[in-house]
């Protein structure tokens, strides 16, 4: 857009026949589209500041995951070398080598995606329904259910801990992935309130009369929440995808409770992670002829292998954000 | 007596939810109002009980010198953290929402605060002093603070300067949720209203915020709950170490817990009705 201006400028300079005082309107006005942007089209100045935001607040976000990355990258002598701050003196692979052994990443991996995907996808399921129950129906004590569920999340989880794990026991769930994959089969996984809340908030936006249309269409209940409330809430569940995944990933202090006491040999990358100083030790003995010392850059690979599968699963979801827009050609509700 | 159809569906719905409530929440919920109102020790034979009536719960208030003092804290910290990260998420959404350059690459940037604030990372970030801003000289800020507000006023303020990165880190979530929602909007309204001479920020009002309402009460529910139950809570530390104190216990931790959730539950009331959907105006 600069060139085109600047060219049609060029030629207003050009142009003898007109008065200063008109050309210096032309200018101005052209500039002010310029700067403030007219019809559609943004402005330089609005464009300039939605970047100058986005950048600004992204590098805060940015500056520790890069620090993490660069550190992973710089052998001891670079660590140690004040001179050397982000850019490694050459490209240093050998601390993911040794992560990737103390992470004992194949199996962990695997344990990491199974905990990870299955209530996730099971929690998914299960919270649109229910979230569609609560939003579609008007029945007797709805009230009093929600106001349990929501009172449920609000109570602080650590004081249920202790009651529920001897529940959970009892019922024998613990001890294997079904600790995990049954409560949200129940709609009480990992934060399942937040999920059933974003549900039916999305499934109550989706106009009444579209249901009636059908309903009067002859479609079953069934037939009309998957034809038409699950396709206008597609940006929902891929949200809710996506933090389902990311909390089940970063589950720590459950894993360890519902996993390690008993003995299975499901293992998580995080778990793996929080007893990576002890493995490294483990693996690596420090003795007098090669000082096997664990250092930022070796700590710093491992927690970047652990955000890594994160980051490309969100990186291929997020481009379904745009394209699931809906036109659902009932306007004016 | 015939049941409504719609009733019928209605629980049919929403029955897996109600059986896992009723089977795998109730019960230790209930279990922990027990407790609270017992003395309750827990030793190695296993668990003592001592009835004691609301007694854990009086003295959560009239002993314990912490709990008021970090309760009233933690209720100014969320009065402003709460509309400030909400806000926040709001304006990041929309900006992501644009046609910009890059977006994938921004919204990859912009989704790293839900990976990294729930998981260690943010431990280490916090350890290492990564959340707060290194180059803004505190006292020069304080100084001016204080010569133009109150100082409570100015108090609070420079309270949010130090927060600013923490608070960016915990809105993941929500600017998210913000985006998702914000797709929903269908992109041939904005074009009518601007036919129909709508200028941007009309858009915005007329628009663009009475769609996404449902999802800003959403965000300050998520907000509230996240903010009161993290780990980095005061009060939620209160309760850890109350829970294996020597004289205090697990009944009086409970006891604690059971206060601070009703709290908890007072201040989403009030955020529901101030938030509450209007029941929407049908011109027929």
């Amino acid at each position: 857009m600069s060139t085109k201006s600047a060219t049609s400028l060029g030629g207003v300079l050009k142009n003898s026949e007109m008065s200063f005082r008109d050309k210096a309107e032309i200018i101005k006005q052209k500039m002010q589209r310029f700067l403030f942007g007219f019809n559609d089209r943004t402005g330089f100045l609005l464009k300039f500041t939605i970047y100058l935001l986005l950048l600004c607040i992204g590098f805060v976000y940015l500056y520790p995951i890069l620090y993490m990355f660069v550190t992973s990258m710089q052998s001891l002598s670079d660590l140690l070398d004040m001179a050397i701050n982000w850019i490694p003196s050459s490209l240093y692979l050998d601390n993911y080598r040794q992560a990737y052994t103390v992470l004992n990443v194949r199996p962990a991996l695997l344990g990491s995606i199974q905990i990870a995907l299955f209530p996730t996808l099971i929690q998914v399921a299960i919270s649109s329904i229910v979230g569609y129950g609560f939003a579609r129906f008007e029945f007797p004590l709805k009230k009093l259910w929600f106001g349990l569920m929501i009172f449920s999340f609000i109570i602080p989880p650590q004081i249920l801990m202790m009651p529920t794990y001897r529940l959970f026991s009892e019922l024998g769930l613990t001890g294997s992935l079904s600790a995990f994959t049954i409560p949200a089969l129940l709609g009480q996984g990992l934060n399942s309130t937040i999920f059933i809340l974003i549900f039916y908030q999305f499934f109550k936006q989706t106009p009444k009369s579209l249901y009636e249309a059908a309903e009067v269409d002859g479609a079953n209940q069934l037939v009309s929440f998957f034809k038409i409330a699950i396709p206008m809430a597609i940006p929902a569940f891929i949200v809710a995808f996506l933090f389902s995944f990311v909390w089940y990933w970063n589950e720590t202090y459950l894993t360890t409770l519902y996993l390690t006491s008993s003995s299975t040999d499901i293992t998580t990358i995080l778990l793996q992670l929080q007893q990576f100083e002890t493995n490294y030790q483990a693996l690596y003995p420090a003795t007098e002829a090669s000082p096997n010392r664990i250092n930022e850059g070796i700590k710093m690979a491992g927690t970047v292998i652990s955000i890594l599968p994160l980051l490309i699963i969100y990186f291929f979801l997020q481009r379904y954000f745009v394209e699931s827009v809906d036109n659902t050609g009932i306007t004016g509700e | 007596m015939k049941i409504k159809r719609e009733t019928i569906y209605g629980y049919l719905f929403i029955l897996p939810w109600l059986i896992g409530f009723l089977g795998l929440v109730l019960y230790p919920m209930i279990q922990s109002f027990y407790y609270s109102m017992n003395d309750m020790r827990i030793t190695p034979s296993g668990l003592q009980f001592v009835y004691a009536g609301f007694n854990n719960y009086l003295n959560v208030w009239l002993q314990d010198m912490f709990f008021i003092q970090e309760l009233l804290a933690f209720a100014v910290d969320t009065f402003i953290r709460v509309p400030v990260i909400v806000v926040f998420a709001l304006i990041i959404a929309m900006l992501l929402n644009q046609e910009i350059k890059f977006k994938g690459l921004f919204r990859t940037i912009f989704f790293l605060p839900v990976i990294v604030a729930s998981g260690p990372v943010i431990n280490q970030l916090v350890d290492q002093g990564a959340t707060a801003i290194p180059m803004l000289d505190q006292d020069i800020i304080m100084g001016v603070l204080n010569s133009i507000f109150p100082s409570f006023f100015a108090g609070v303020i420079s309270d949010l300067f130090n927060q600013i990165i923490t608070i960016l880190w915990y809105s993941g979530v929500q600017i998210l949720l913000f985006l998702a929602s914000l797709q929903k909007i269908d992109p041939n309204l904005y074009e009518a209203a601007k036919i129909d001479g709508g200028s941007n920020w009309e858009c915005f009002w007329k628009i663009t915020l009475p769609t996404i309402k449902p999802l800003i009460l959403i965000n300050l529910v998520y907000t509230l709950v996240s903010l009161a139950n993290s780990g980095q809570n005061p009060i939620i530390e209160l309760i850890y170490s109350n829970m294996f104190n020597a004289t205090r216990g697990y009944g009086f931790a409970s006891a604690m817990a059971w206060m601070y959730a009703v709290i908890i539950g007072i201040m989403l009331i009030i955020i529901y009705f101030v938030f509450k959907e209007k029941e929407p105006k049908r011109y027929r």
